[in-house]
């Protein structure tokens, strides 16, 4: 089950939205029903899942019903139709008590324009939403440790007694940040939370986020209307339109198969090189050899079976130990070699999986032989022969 | 012809003369809003009597202690207070030095006396005023009806001519301070929910949206976000209820309120123009002593 189920959310702004929400079910057009009815339709029949532990990033232009989406999940807009289900339980029947239990325990709330309390210092802030929890309410010294131990993770430690207008723009959505982090929330919503930012700065924030993703594995939605944004950030991108959601998937699949030609025209100026990574260009390595399985002999075999040069070689945990190239074996053959240890090179180049393709090129530029792509624990993932790199982004439209 | 000349060069019809006119005039019988209002305050002025000899009793002995607690006072200890007051909390030692020669220039021209039972009167009715005031400000902020109530009133309030407030307090509180602290109290009372209603609805909408995000309760939306971020402006209204219970109490002489108003009130009545304008003059000085070191404090809360 996944940590958020979205289905047929729809929000319709006007006093009577019956009508509109009949039109919206017929699927007649936004426009159209809003000459008609003189109701908005905000998110037209919103569905996707968000899993536990991902990071979605809902992007569109502005206007394109993101933001509204986003309020309809902990209801700050009171969706229309539709349900909204966290953990299976479904948001848009609940009571106010329960509501405003769910938004103080589940919900984490990360804003545009950073909505800091100005009168309230730093750690005042961060631990708001500490003190605004009901029953059974942790007491003034824990929250404030809790606040303290929030900012310290999100590098704002010394700061406590400080303002929020003492600090700059950066500095202040490490404070929204960490006000939504004391909690310990399952979901973060963050709502362009780092469109107000200097570029240089929103890419350390986004950096930042990532890194901290990294520890506290949150379920996050992240509204952005910028695509690279989505791209370096998201495990998934919902894209919207008009209310409506466009096309879901990985970054790689907005990038390559656009469902239609707004996404298309949406992700045309990318910089493919920069989005795609070792992990999506490179191709299983059709053999290798295994150290202490193989000998030299049913290594020169395999290439020979495979129409390749040189081979990976492979310890019995499939970890990357080397390479060796048939002139090698060959010439250590003649001395009489039986052991590919000895043969094998271990100088070897490796990248891993979430290496862009940009840093794939110099790279490859002056290798006579494919590119090992390894994963965390050192394993072969796949390998990336040069062909194989350019021929990926040309494929794809790239301009790099 | 003759009649409508007569109309067009007068624009008043001339009863005597035209007997179809009064005719017609009679045919409009007037009505009695006057008698009716008078019948309403003599029907709270008898139902109400016990509730407003309670507020009498307790906003007199009130202000007796007040007024004798500011006359025990040695005055060169007041004005050295108010001076320095007004110097920490502007931070201009050119106010501090203005209270401190203005005031004892009151206290030269014989005035103390009555400058203290003024304050106690300003002083009581602003507690007064604020007390009710603010608490109707927040509930005007709160809630689209009662604000759609509360409005209209302070309007037909605001535009009233202040010696109207002295009538109905008369009836219901004999001539006297009471009465005075009464007319004042109601006379002032305007700014204090205005500014209140004003400041908590200026609040930031992405504010209030983000406490709402983190599960915020209405009371503690109030408390915790915007009664502080509202405090400036409900201060600015502290402020302007100041300076109004001031004037009013001047006005308020007529009816018995002592202190400089009584003072100007009597020099009026015997044609004493210089004792009036000394009386005026200590007016000033104390209305702009309170205002510069309200508006200091309000801005020391606002930053």
């Amino acid at each position: 089950m996944a940590k958020i189920e979205i289905r047929d959310l729809t929000k319709i702004f006007g006093p009577a939205p019956e009508k509109a929400l009949a039109m919206v079910r017929d699927g007649r057009p936004k426009d159209e029903i809003y000459k008609r009815t003189r109701h908005a339709v905000g998110v037209n029949r919103a569905t996707f899942d968000v899993d536990e532990g991902e990071i979605v990033v809902v992007m569109g232009l502005s206007g394109s019903g993101k933001s509204t989406l986003v309020r309809c999940l902990n209801r700050l807009i009171e969706p229309t139709d539709g349900t909204v289900r966290i953990d299976g339980t479904d948001v848009t029947t609940l009571s106010v008590k329960d509501l405003r239990a769910l938004r103080q325990r589940t919900f984490g709330m990360v804003f545009q324009n950073f909505a800091l309390f100005p009168h309230r210092t730093v750690l005042e802030n961060a631990a708001y939403g500490l003190e605004v929890m009901g029953p059974p309410r942790l007491d003034k010294s824990t929250r404030r440790d809790k606040a303290a131990q929030a900012l310290a993770r999100v590098g704002l430690g010394g700061w406590e007694a400080a303002r929020p207008g003492q600090l700059s723009g950066g500095m202040q959505q490490r404070v929204g940040l960490a006000r939504a982090l004391a909690l310990d929330p399952d979901i973060l919503l963050m709502d362009e939370a780092f469109s107000a930012l200097d570029p240089l700065i929103r890419r350390d924030m986004q950096d930042e986020l990532l890194r901290l993703q990294d520890d506290v594995r949150k379920t996050i939605v992240f509204i952005s209307h910028d695509l690279d944004e989505a791209l370096k950030i998201g495990d998934r991108i919902v894209l919207m339109r008009d209310g409506a959601v466009v096309q879901v998937g990985t970054p790689e699949d907005i990038l390559t198969s656009p469902a239609d030609d707004y996404v298309a025209r949406f992700v045309a100026d990318v910089d493919i090189a920069r989005v795609l990574t070792a992990g999506t260009v490179m191709k299983r390595s059709e053999a290798v050899a295994v150290l202490g399985v193989d000998g030299p002999r049913t290594a020169l075999r395999k290439m020979r079976n495979h129409a390749i040069a040189t081979l990976f070689v492979l310890d019995r945990n499939h970890k990357l130990v080397g390479l060796v190239t048939a002139d090698d074996i060959a010439e250590h053959m003649a001395g009489g070699e039986r052991d590919l240890a000895v043969i094998m090179r271990t100088d070897i180049t490796t990248v891993s999986t979430d290496t862009p393709a940009s840093e794939l090129i110099p790279l490859m530029a002056g290798l006579p032989h494919p590119l090992a792509v390894t994963d965390e624990r050192g394993r072969l993932a796949g390998v990336i022969v040069r062909g194989l790199l350019l021929g990926a982004l040309a494929e794809r439209g790239g301009n790099a | 012809m003759e009649v409508t000349n007569m109309m067009n060069m007068t624009g008043v019809p001339n009863m005597m003369g035209l007997p179809g006119l009064a005719d017609m005039t009679g045919n409009f019988p007037r009505i009695p809003l006057g008698q009716w209002l008078e019948a309403a305050i003599d029907f709270l002025v008898t139902h109400l009597a016990p509730a407003t000899r309670a507020f009498s009793a307790v906003t007199e002995s009130g202000l007796n202690l007040l007024e004798a607690g500011l006359d025990a006072l040695p005055p060169l200890l007041v004005i050295a207070l108010v001076g320095l007051a007004a110097w920490r909390v502007t931070r201009k030692v050119g106010l501090g030095a203005f209270a401190v020669g203005g005031l004892a220039l009151v206290w030269n021209m014989g005035l103390w006396q009555a400058t203290m039972s003024t304050l106690a009167l300003v002083l009581v009715a602003t507690l007064l005023a604020v007390l009710v005031g603010i608490p109707l400000g927040i509930a005007a902020a709160m809630s689209d009806r009662a604000r759609a109530v509360v409005m209209p009133v302070l309007d037909v309030m605001q535009t009233m001519p202040a010696f109207v407030y002295l009538i109905p307090a008369i009836p219901f509180f004999g001539l006297g301070k009471v009465a005075a602290v009464f007319a004042t109290v109601i006379f002032a009372m305007p700014p204090a929910i205005r500014f209140t209603c004003l400041g908590i609805r200026q609040v930031p909408a992405e504010l209030v949206e983000c406490a709402e995000a983190f599960g915020t309760g209405r009371f503690q939306r109030l408390v915790k976000l915007e009664l502080p971020l509202a405090a400036p402006t409900m201060l600015a209204g502290v402020n302007q209820t100041v300076m109004l219970a001031l004037s009013m109490v001047v006005i308020a002489a007529m009816i018995g309120a002592r202190g400089l108003g009584g003072e100007v009130w009597k020099a009026i009545q015997r044609l004493e123009m210089g004792n009036g304008f000394e009386a005026g003059i200590g007016i000033v000085i104390v209305a702009i002593c309170l205002d510069r070191i309200l508006q200091h404090v309000g801005k020391r809360v606002g930053s």
